[in-house]
């Protein structure tokens, strides 16, 4: 197990210094620099600012400093926000983008494994069609539809919810974590769906039902354990791809995000923001990745068994 | 049987757990309502504040913070934009117009107690100009006699410029010509004074982005000072006790909320969450002016939206092509169709009565006298006329007025014109390098006088771009016209050179900015003007209206 | 001695006819063709297929045709889905834009396809060193968060259609690649390749004649689930602003600007919004049913 961990990590190392340096250098290809204003700016201040970030040196040499300052923790300053290193602004905007895809996870878990484990007590009935096209609502309807209508429905036309903010107003939370839930429910209604299906049609089940135990403790019991293994297992994935697809929902409502950050950096050309956002999520992708790995293998028995004989 | 039962237990549980969530939902009082109790003014504020440093930053988001965090020597009268005693109670001007002498009246005060003095002009315009803090705003000062020089490197010693301290609360300026806006210009934050020991104490004086802006550092002299300032949430602003004029200061605290989107923006307005917004959609002007005119206040504003022409292409270089082309936009139908913000159509450069100066209108709406001047430069009815390419960077409302008047160009000249956008970076790259053909462009004034708006065009300038050059225009702007204090002769001679201008034609203004907001009754003070100045001491809140029915 | 000839008759007279054998095409046609929503689903398609290549002949008014005098005007008899701020009908616009959004999907999924097929076909077949590292490269690929590079590719390079075609199809290969190469380990044990390889064939015709035929079901499958994913990508990055550029129009892109005036307009978000919606659902629901006609297993109750 232990040197399961310790190998994958080590893999890991190769993909970070992958998109370091490819990101380093997208960046610095494109056009448009950072300090262009509508008002030209006056040559002497530009190459004031150049020599403070540095941009005056030989590419290859502002490569292997910003390597050596990552090493030490340190993401650099922002280009837009004097003042504010990447570090304090990756500091800010995370905790809040963690916290909407947090939320949107449990309504994703919450909505996908009901409809899931429902549709897959009785297939092919309605208590099955039912769920699963509502799940397939979440799968086909784009984020930043959905979000507008909820913000339409619920925030202009009934006046329940507000429509935008983070944190200011009581239930203001709740349309983005919808939003951005609703799709990954319908991913992990059908993979639960799957999952208890082919789990319910083991002889274990019927054996426990055999043994007379009530339904729902056949179901809750036995079946969830094994059925959930296809669900643990895209955990992982589902919350890097949550905290990378959070830029929509957050520009949508205002929300203070790291996603938020990464477009607006793009798009200033804010080299040490985005970069800098770009290796973090990076990180988090594949520790999340690690973990979900960890977790699947733990949980299943005949994993880690395969693991121990394999390895 | 059973499995109902584990369906209604999944239910409730996912009822509970959104029931949670809800809170309390949104029956919460807003900000409106608590901001007018509190006397807090919640303030649209657009884009978030890059720093609070007066000498770094280049936006007007950030400016309207920083005129609350601080004072210079001279402000505006909100309503007719003439200078008005700020830190300087009063100031004497030479015979030639080229020296001001400032007294500063004994009672300004630092929000730490510390007194105002000469001295942090002085030295706050010496940081100003330090080529390391990157100021792109230095230029402001370069009126200040030798200071150019300076900033540039050419001199050394800033004792050579123009700025002399005679004692503690009096400053000598010496311009390097009689600049008659030179008192506006006082009020830009470029020349706003800093406190120099809590600089010194943070780091070194031309540091860029030291942590002296923090609140719980700031130091200012203006009616407020720095409470919060959360990253992307907001900035918050409380009344400076300490401020000279504090009686006069009649609220207790802004906060600004930086709010992108003009959409969220104008339902946060709705929803009583802001007292002022900075702009609204465009596509909700027509129902605010039918429904609600009251909350809804226009002005015009000190900019022009315009087009640049590079004369360096051949087809693009004949003075007949550009007017021809100039003449056969309907500015008129656009401001009403497209834009609908109510612009007034421009048919000079420099806004008309800017601080009472007026250009004569030099062209008009002509599509005949269009299609004579294209067929006299050789191209009739468009033939042979070279495709040419027309850029705006990304915006909805820069393409909404592109493909408006390509299909006008189209339609009166038989001229074809392909669209191109770039985003805001790469279009400003492509327009600094000379790299197209016609380009969308606005101007804003930095103060009011027409100097700001004709200046760019003088050979080489730096924010020219068309390649256009007129000897004449270069004399009149640079050496007659700043020569001159008498204003009304200085205007003629401007209006003279604008006149070479809309002759010639390097750009094609469209129209006039306008300055849009949505106003919350309870806000009391405002006074519109074309600057959309504000000043913080004369508004007021009055609570009896928080429940005034905006929707 | 009896007749051989008579004799044979009798026998074949006297042993009942066996079932003609249906292939496995014909059998999961027949399966697919009982599952109504799946059937619903390919018709969309194929309607939505042939409004689109149809469009420049069929659609009421010219793409770029403005009305400024009309402004934005709900549904009525003359533009049957309402228009835009511009007086453009939307009905026209919702057209094209079903070219480039369709175009997008297909493309992208083609190159997607074409990639991740030969990627996995030959790691499965090769096996060994050359499979390990292959399969290492996908792994590496995956760990990347590609939406941010996505979002900064189109900021550099600008807004280049192929670009965006390349970009979104460098995206979804990976799981094309894995889902083959899993497919081709598994029958590469079976018999009937063990028999291609002795029989002396080459290895570029195994590939071609054996083992890519075999993999098309999954392949089908995924790819009919990879179009929907790759049209959201494209609609959710003309939304960001960095997809395809005015003037060309994609729904997203329309969608976009009905999320604007949503409240004065709301036709302009509803169209363009239900267009999306129901190509994606449609398409899930025929990727569902493909999925359940080939793969009888996975319904079974």
């Amino acid at each position: 197990m232990f040197r399961f961990i310790v190998s994958r990590l080590l893999q890991a190392i190769p993909v970070l210094l992958v998109v370091i340096t490819a990101t380093f250098f997208l960046v610095r290809a494109a056009p448009g620099g950072p300090f262009s204003a509508e008002k030209t700016v006056a040559p002497e201040v530009i190459k004031a600012l150049e020599a403070q970030y540095k941009l005056d040196q030989p590419v290859w040499q502002q490569y292997l400093s910003y390597l050596n300052d990552l090493a030490h923790g340190d993401f650099g300053p922002s280009f837009r926000y004097p003042g504010r290193s990447v570090d304090e602004l990756i500091a800010g905007g995370l905790p809040i983008t963690a916290e909407l895809a947090f939320y949107a996870m449990l309504v994703a878990i919450i909505i996908g494994v009901s409809a899931g484990v429902l549709a897959a007590l009785k297939p092919n009935t309605p208590q099955d069609y039912v769920p699963m096209s509502a799940a397939m609502i979440g799968i086909c309807m784009p984020s930043f539809l959905m979000g507008p209508l909820l913000v339409l429905i619920f925030g202009i036309w009934l006046e329940w919810l507000p429509v935008s903010g983070w944190g200011d107003l009581p239930g203001d939370k709740i349309l983005p974590a919808i939003t951005l839930g609703s799709g990954y429910a319908a991913f992990l209604a059908r993979l639960s769906r799957g999952g208890m299906l082919e789990v319910m049609s083991q002889d274990y089940i019927r054996t426990a039902r055999a043994k007379g135990l009530p339904e729902w403790v056949v179901v809750l019991k036995h079946g969830l354990r094994g059925g959930l293994i296809p669900v643990i297992a895209f955990l992982g994935p589902a919350f890097a791809g949550l905290l990378s697809g959070s830029f929509v929902v957050e520009t949508i409502f205002q929300i203070p995000g790291l996603g938020r950050f990464y477009v607006q950096a793009a798009f200033n050309r804010d080299y040490t923001m985005i970069l800098g956002t770009t290796v973090f999520f990076a990180t988090l992708v594949v520790l999340f990745n690690l973990l979900s790995d960890i977790i699947a293998v733990w949980i299943n028995p005949k994993l880690r068994h395969q693991l121990r004989e394999g390895k | 049987m059973r499995n109902k039962i584990f369906g209604l237990t999944v239910l409730t549980t996912t009822l509970l757990i959104t029931t949670l969530l809800m809170g309390g939902c949104s029956g919460g009082e807003n900000n409106v309502t608590t901001g007018n109790r509190d006397g807090i003014l919640h303030w649209g504020n657009g884009t978030d504040p890059q720093e609070l440093d007066p000498h770094i930053v280049t936006g007007i988001p950030e400016h309207h913070i920083l005129t609350a965090l601080l004072e210079g020597l001279v402000a505006k009268d909100p309503a007719t934009l003439e200078p008005v005693a700020a830190v300087a109670k009063e100031w004497s001007i030479s015979e030639d117009g080229k020296t001001y002498t400032f007294k500063l009246r004994h009672n300004a005060v630092w929000s730490n107690g510390d007194p105002v003095t000469a001295h942090d002009f002085a030295w706050s315009w010496w940081r100003a100009l330090q080529p390391a803090l990157g100021n792109q705003y230095a230029y402001m000062l370069f009126p200040i006699k030798n200071s150019e020089a300076y900033a540039k490197g050419e001199i050394d010693d800033f004792s050579q410029v123009g700025v002399k301290v005679l004692d503690d609360y009096t400053l000598e300026v010496e311009l390097n010509n009689a600049t008659p806006y030179f008192l506006q210009l006082l009020d830009h934050y470029s020349m706003f004074p800093v406190h120099r020991p809590t600089i010194e104490k943070f780091g070194k004086p031309d540091e860029r982005g030291s942590l002296w802006t923090r609140p719980g550092n700031f130091v200012g002299n203006g009616p407020f000072t720095l409470k919060e300032w959360k990253l992307f949430k907001r900035v918050e602003v409380v009344k400076n006790p300490q401020y000279w004029d504090a009686g006069k200061v009649k609220l207790n605290g802004i906060h600004f909320h930086p709010i992108e989107n003009v959409t969220t923006e104008e339902r946060m307005f709705r929803s009583g969450q802001l007292h002022h917004t900075g702009s609204i959609p465009i596509d909700k002007v027509a129902t605010y002016k039918k429904d609600k005119p009251h909350l809804l206040h226009t002005y015009p504003y000190l900019g022009n939206y315009f087009y640049r022409i590079n004369t360096k292409l051949p087809h693009l270089s004949d003075q007949r092509v550009r007017q021809a082309l100039a003449m056969s936009i309907d500015s008129k139908q656009l401001t009403e169709q497209v834009t609908k913000g109510g612009e007034v159509p421009a048919y000079t450069f420099t806004p008309p009565n800017t601080l009472g100066y007026n250009a004569k209108s030099a062209f008009e709406f002509n599509p005949e006298k269009a299609r004579k001047l294209l067929a006299e430069a050789g191209y009739p009815d468009g033939k042979d006329f070279p495709v040419t390419e027309l850029l705006y960077n990304t915006s909805e409302s820069h393409r909404k007025i592109a493909v408006a008047i390509q299909q006008m160009w189209n339609q009166y000249l038989g001229v074809n014109i392909i669209l191109n956008n770039q985003d805001w970076k790469v279009y400003l790259d492509s327009v600094g390098n000379g790299d197209y053909s016609i380009a969308r462009a606005g101007w804003i004034g930095d103060y009011v006088d027409p100097n700001t708006f004709l200046d760019m065009w003088v050979t080489e300038g730096g924010n020219n771009h068309t390649g256009w050059s007129n000897p004449r225009y270069d004399e009149l702007i640079l050496k007659l016209a700043p020569t001159i204090p008498d204003r009304a002769m200085r205007y003629k001679l401007m209006a003279e050179a604008e006149a070479i201008l809309l002759e010639d034609m390097p750009i094609i203004p469209i129209y006039i900015y306008n300055s849009k907001s949505l106003v919350h009754p309870s806000l009391k003070g405002l006074q519109p003007n074309i600057l959309d100045y504000v000043l913080y001491k004369n508004l007021s809140l009055d609570p009896s209206l928080s429940g005034v029915n905006i929707h | 001695m009896s007749d051989p000839v008579l004799a044979e008759g009798a026998i074949k007279k006297s042993v009942p006819q066996t079932e003609k054998g249906t292939s496995l095409w014909q059998d999961a046609w027949l399966r697919l063709r009982k599952n109504t929503f799946a059937l619903l689903g390919l018709g969309v398609i194929v309607f939505f297929c042939i409004i689109a290549l149809l469009t420049p002949y069929i659609a009421p008014y010219g793409y770029e045709q403005q009305n400024l005098m009309l402004g934005a005007v709900p549904p009525s008899a003359e533009h049957w889905l309402g228009t835009d701020i511009f007086g453009r009908d939307m009905l026209t616009r919702i057209m094209y834009g079903s070219r480039v959004s369709l175009m997008v999907g297909f493309i992208a999924t083609g190159v997607a396809l074409i990639i991740g097929v030969l990627w996995g076909t030959i790691a499965g077949y090769a096996g060994g060193r050359v499979d390990a590292v292959m399969m290492r490269l996908v792994d590496i690929l995956y760990a990347l968060p590609f939406m941010i590079f996505i979002v900064l590719l189109m900021v550099v390079f600008g807004r280049n259609i192929l670009l965006l075609f390349l970009a979104i199809g460098a995206v979804e290969w990976l799981t094309m690649a894995r889902i083959v190469r899993g497919q081709v380990l598994s029958l590469r044990r079976q018999e009937f390749i063990e028999a291609a390889v002795s029989l002396g064939l080459s290895r570029w015709t195994i590939i071609r004649r054996h083992l890519i035929p075999n993999t098309l079901g999954p392949v089908i499958v995924y790819t009919t689930l990879t179009i929907p994913s790759v049209m959201l990508l494209e609609a959710f990055l003309s939304f960001l602003g960095l997809g395809i550029q005015p003037p060309q129009s994609s729904w997203g892109l329309l969608i976009s600007y009905g999320v604007e005036t949503m409240e004065e307009y709301p036709w302009l978000l509803l169209f363009p919004g239900l267009a999306l919606s129901i190509t994606l659902f449609a398409l899930n629901f025929l990727g569902d049913g493909l999925r359940d006609a080939l793969d009888p297993r996975a319904s079974r109750n």
